[in-house]
This record gives structure tokens, sequence and C-alpha cells, in this order.
């Protein structure tokens, strides 16, 4: 067993009980930061799979960006976490057998049809599973050319996604407070000499 | 070299831990989003372990369309939340029966 093997399947089961973490934690916070956690888990384990540019992004997207996010929202609204976990014994058996069939079909699949699986990974590569990267390979390199020559379209359009979704998340919590003192600078500008003064002619009185 | 097999069981042990999330979790809006994460994780995976079996890049461009798309699913799903919060004072899945579907 070399030493990137034993790094995977340290790192695995670190990934597995930080996730089983994430569902079972008592407060929000803490099953947030075992999310972080497992993604960092992950970040390492893409690495370990060659996909380094991914492993990255997931830290910076994940950990930095959306993370944050749910740590902010968790820690800004103000639940009660006795009455959310009140169903919580409730379903548990239901949500354990189910995944126990999941991990069952799956791994039936898995080791059932690892002779067929094998001869799918290595009859398309010919024999060899991963080519040995070339010397100055770089992935990144790689997947960005990919990215802007075949991917060209699905890349626009992912990100016409996520413009579309900072203007759905912009207008959907942005709300006008009323009652608020607040300077309204059109209306300041826009105001007329004559609508503030008012003249009025009445006679002079004399002593 | 990392067995096929085993980077899928992974990717499937991944993947029931957090759909058993969602059955444990199934009043807390939060949690039930951050399931959704894990789940788009354990995909991801798959996506990953072919690509770094067949030597094939594209499994990796998929994952990194996955990754924006979770990205802005979950900046919308936040943000619906916390106008529903606002209104209701409450993140409880139960109450949310107005449309009685």
């Amino acid at each position: 067993m070399t030493f990137t093997e034993i790094l995977f399947y340290v790192f695995s089961a670190i990934l597995v009980i930080s996730s089983i973490g994430v569902i079972t934690a008592r407060n929000p916070v803490h099953s947030a930061l075992f999310l972080v956690f497992a993604f960092f888990n992950s970040a390492v384990l893409w690495l370990l799979m060659d996909a380094e540019f991914l492993a990255i992004v997931l830290v910076l997207v994940y950990v930095g960006a959306v993370m944050v996010l749910f740590l902010f929202v968790v820690m800004m609204l103000d639940i009660n976490v006795a009455q959310m976990r009140a169903g919580f014994t409730k379903f548990a058996p239901l949500g354990i057998v189910v995944a126990l069939i999941v991990i069952a079909e799956i791994g039936s699949v898995v080791w059932l049809k690892s002779s067929a699986i094998d001869a799918a990974a290595l009859g398309a590569s010919s024999g060899v599973a991963a080519p040995a990267a070339a010397e100055g390979y770089s992935n990144t390199q790689a997947l960005g050319e990919l990215l802007y020559t075949q991917y060209l379209y699905p890349l626009e359009l992912a990100s016409v996604l996520l413009l579309v979704a900072i203007v759905a998340a912009i207008s959907l919590t942005m709300h006008k407070r009323t009652g608020q003192k607040v300077q309204d600078i059109n209306a300041q500008v826009a105001v007329n000499a004559k609508d503030r003064i008012r003249i009025v002619k009445m006679v002079t009185e004399k002593e | 070299m990392i067995p096929l097999q085993h980077e899928l069981l992974l990717s499937g042990v991944l993947f029931s831990i957090s759909v058993a999330g969602i059955f444990l979790n199934r009043k807390n809006v939060i949690l039930l989003l951050m399931c959704i994460e894990l789940l788009l994780l354990a995909v991801n995976f798959n996506f990953i372990a072919f690509s770094h079996q067949l030597g094939d890049l594209h499994g990796q461009v998929f994952v990194f369309f996955i990754l924006t798309v979770a990205a802005a699913e979950s900046a919308i799903g936040l943000a619906i939340l916390v106008v529903l919060f606002r209104q209701r004072k409450s993140i409880n899945v139960e109450t949310l029966d107005t449309m009685k579907g």
C-alpha cells in the first residue's frame, strides 16, 4: 500500500465521520463547521485524484463563500434548536434504514459488477488506468483550454446563471424599511423656489 | 493507484449519509440545504473518480458546472430562507403549509 493510498483512506474516514457530524450535530453552527471540515477533506481527496484546480475551487468557493454565507444566516436567524430537534428520534430509524438500503444498493453494484467496471475503466485507456501526467502538465491549463473552447457556451450560460442568482438573491432580501428618516436627494434637488416661499401681499400698516 | 471501487463506495456512503440527514433533520431548512450540498459533493466525487480513472478531463468540466449551479442554488435558497424567517419568525418546515400541498 503506497503513501497516497494510505492518505486516501485516512481522509475518506475523516470525511465520512465529519459528514455524520453534519447530520447529527445539535447546534446548526456545529453542523456548518463540520460541513466546512468535510469540504476541506474532500479538497484533499480531489487533490489525490489529480483534480488540483477543482480542489482549490472547492476550498475557495465553498469554504470561502458558500459556507460563510451559511454561517451568517445560521447566526443571524434566531433558531429554536430544541423545537427543531423534536422529530429527530422519530425519523431516525427510517433515515438509517433508507441510508443502509442506499449503501447496500450502491455497494452491490460496485462490488458485484467490479469486473465489468474494471473492464470498462481499463479498456477505455488501453490497459493503463490513468496515463501518467507528462512533464510540465498543468491541470488548470488543460481544464481552461477545454472550458474556453469546447465548453464556451456552457461557460457563458453558467456566468449568466450566476448573474441571475445575484439579482434574485439581492432582490429577494432587499426591503424598504418604513418610518426611517433618510435623505431623498432627488426630492431635494427637484425642489422649486416657488413651492417653498409664498410672498403675501398686504397693506402696509401705519402708525 | 486507488481502486475505482473504493472511490465509488466513498461517494455512495457520502450520498446515503446525506439522504439520511434529509430524513433526520426534516424540520430545519438550513440543515436540509446543507444536506443538499453534501449530496452534490458526493455526486462530484463520482465524476472526479471516473475522470481520474479514465484520464478524461470532461468529468472535471462537469464538476465545475455543478459547483457553479450549487453555489447559485444555495445563495438563492438562503435568500428565500431569510425572507421566510422575516415573515414568520420561524424556519420550521412543518408550518409551511399555506399552499396545502
